[in-house]
């Protein structure tokens, strides 16, 4: 446990010692802005909801996300740090966590920032405070999935650009199985029980349910397996492409 | 009583390892074993297999055959313990650039199992034997070549390892560098085993009291340094710089204990090459005071370490592709 903690420790001044937090931080908070008040119309629909906001993370999440994972493993491989880490008496496991936690803690951080937005909601109005709280306990599990796939995909490839263009395909493939579009497409040819299925693994689909303040387990449990299975994948992948 | 004594001096094992990529054999059925204050070179061309060797004794890679045993534990069964129990410092020296060096060698002191007492002496002394002390507050991005190799071995040594392995540990340093990290190594070297690769032939004289060269993943010679050079014609030879003529070099050349002769013009030097181990010396200077030929710096050699690690890799790679 302490070598997680020490990693997640350096992880995490690693990005405050370079600009990538601060870059990050202030174009999420910017977007999220944006895309909550102008696009998402929060003033104009007259409720005291933090909906429109939450609708937006998803898609903001598909960006910039990536962003944040494409550098977990594929700068360790390009620098070749990786053979550093690996020959310390470290499990993999906890490295392949150590990094994760400390990216997604990362992301936390800066959803955490948003927080004017509660401030601002409960003068506006009185919005259902469990619901935005429930919506944040969702974004936060959903931007877990996405950086774990993007783990995955950077440990992947040495090149950081790649793995940002391969974690943004990928992450929308998760989200877009659960798009109406995409069902009602399934819908003309397949039974309900495999259109449920592809539902069911879409991101979009869970997230919307706990946004929509039904947090039961399955959705909790389901972005749990999406996060280890796609983790373990990624101490899989090290291994294969660790020696090229 | 002689089984577990001999388990406690060989530090290092290799047993038959292979390493195959694809359809490429890297190392091929590589056995041999270092023991404790052995101070073992690497040589060999590039891509001979020096660092995929290194690469599966540090745990970096599997072998796809053969066995690593790490004082005494083999490193498939418990790779932690044997990854605690080796310093080492890859190809390059890598590191995290943005942090700072005294940053660093904290984070690794502390993936390290080092107990959190011991770990802040235990950065110090390591700062100060590899004499950190001027960039400790520095970014190592912002370091030269030489000062990140030290950082690099500092951290493989932070936790006074049993066995130390180095890839090219000064390979782009300068000679004044280059210099201080042999020395180091020759410090350490009493209660440890130490592995390091290099291109440096001075350097395994230097530090090496065994030298192993491979080529073609494959061990072609291993001894100590001094039997190597023994195997070189230079081995005995004597040379001088002189001004001679046709005639005096026929002499020397038809003398009983002379194989061959070589002169320079350049240099006007003559390198006289003994028949088989012969010690030639007093012979030579005898008939070139009896001609009394004006010599400067009449000298013995040793034996050229170059020449012989050039015959031996070379032959091995024409045996490679007769292969």
């Amino acid at each position: 446990m302490s070598a997680i903690s020490s990693i997640i420790k350096r992880e995490l001044q690693s990005y405050f010692a370079t600009p990538i937090a601060y870059v990050f931080i202030v174009i999420f908070l910017i977007m999220s802005g944006v895309f909550g008040f102008y696009f998402g119309n929060l003033y104009e629909r007259g409720q005291a909801d933090l909906t429109p906001f939450f609708n937006f993370h998803p898609w903001l999440y598909l960006f910039l996300v990536p962003a944040v994972a494409m550098r977990l493993w594929s700068e360790e491989r390009n620098s070749g740090n990786i053979e550093l880490l690996m020959t310390l008496p470290v499990n993999k496991m906890d490295w392949v966590m150590g990094k994760f936690f400390a990216a997604w803690i990362f992301i936390g951080l800066a959803l955490l920032l948003t927080f004017p937005m509660i401030i601002s909601i409960n003068y506006l109005g009185n919005p259902d405070n469990g619901l935005i709280i429930a919506s944040y306990f969702g974004s936060f599990l959903l931007a877990g999935g996405f950086l774990a796939i993007g783990s995955c995909i950077s440990a992947a490839t040495k090149n950081q650009v790649i793995a940002f263009i391969l974690t943004v395909v990928v992450c929308f493939l998760f989200l877009l199985s659960g798009f109406p579009m995409v069902l009602n497409f399934f819908k003309v040819f397949m039974p309900q029980v495999l259109v449920d299925a592809i539902a069911s693994t879409s991101f979009l689909t869970h997230f919307d349910s706990i946004t929509k303040g039904v947090l039961n387990l399955g959705d909790i449990v389901y972005f749990g397996l999406v996060i280890t299975l796609w983790l373990y994948a990624t101490s899989l992948v090290i291994d294969m492409k660790k020696a090229d | 009583m002689f089984n577990t004594k001999k388990r406690r001096n060989d530090m290092i094992e290799c047993l038959n390892l292979s390493k195959k990529f694809g359809h490429f054999t890297a190392v091929n059925d590589l056995t041999f074993t270092a023991n404790k204050g052995q101070v073992l070179g690497f040589l060999g061309p590039n891509g001979a297999g020096k660092s995929t060797t290194m690469k599966m004794i540090t745990g970096f890679l599997e072998p796809t055959a053969g066995q690593v045993k790490v004082c005494g534990v083999d490193i498939n069964d418990d790779p932690i313990t044997v990854k605690q129990k080796i310093g080492y410092l890859p190809e390059g020296a890598p590191s995290y650039g943005e942090m700072e060096v005294g940053q660093f060698l904290y984070f690794i002191a502390n993936l390290r199992n080092i107990q959190p007492a011991l770990i802040k002496p235990a950065v110090e002394s390591v700062v100060s034997r590899v004499n950190l002390e001027k960039v400790y507050y520095q970014k190592i991005e912002t370091l030269s070549k030489g000062f990140k190799r030290r950082v690099g071995l500092a951290q493989a040594i932070i936790h006074d390892p049993e066995v130390l392995i180095m890839d090219e540990p000064t390979d782009g340093l300068d000679p004044n560098q280059k210099h201080q990290v042999r020395e180091l190594i020759t410090n350490m070297s009493q209660d440890k085993t130490i592995i390091l690769s290099t291109h440096i032939l001075e350097e395994v004289q230097a530090v090496c009291d065994r030298a192993i060269i491979i080529a073609g993943g494959e061990i072609v010679a291993d001894n100590s340094p001094t039997e190597m050079e023994k195997m070189s014609r230079y081995h005995h030879a004597v040379s001088f710089v002189s001004d001679l003529d046709t005639e005096l070099l026929n002499k020397i050349k038809q003398m009983d204990c002379v194989l061959d002769v070589d002169y320079d013009s350049r240099l006007k030097e003559t390198t006289v090459y003994p028949t088989q181990g012969l010690f030639i010396f007093d012979e030579i200077s005898e008939f070139l005071r009896k001609e009394s030929i004006q010599v400067k710096s009449l000298k013995m050699e040793a034996g050229r370490l170059d020449e012989v690690f050039r015959n031996i890799t070379e032959t091995a790679g024409e045996r490679e592709v007769v292969k």
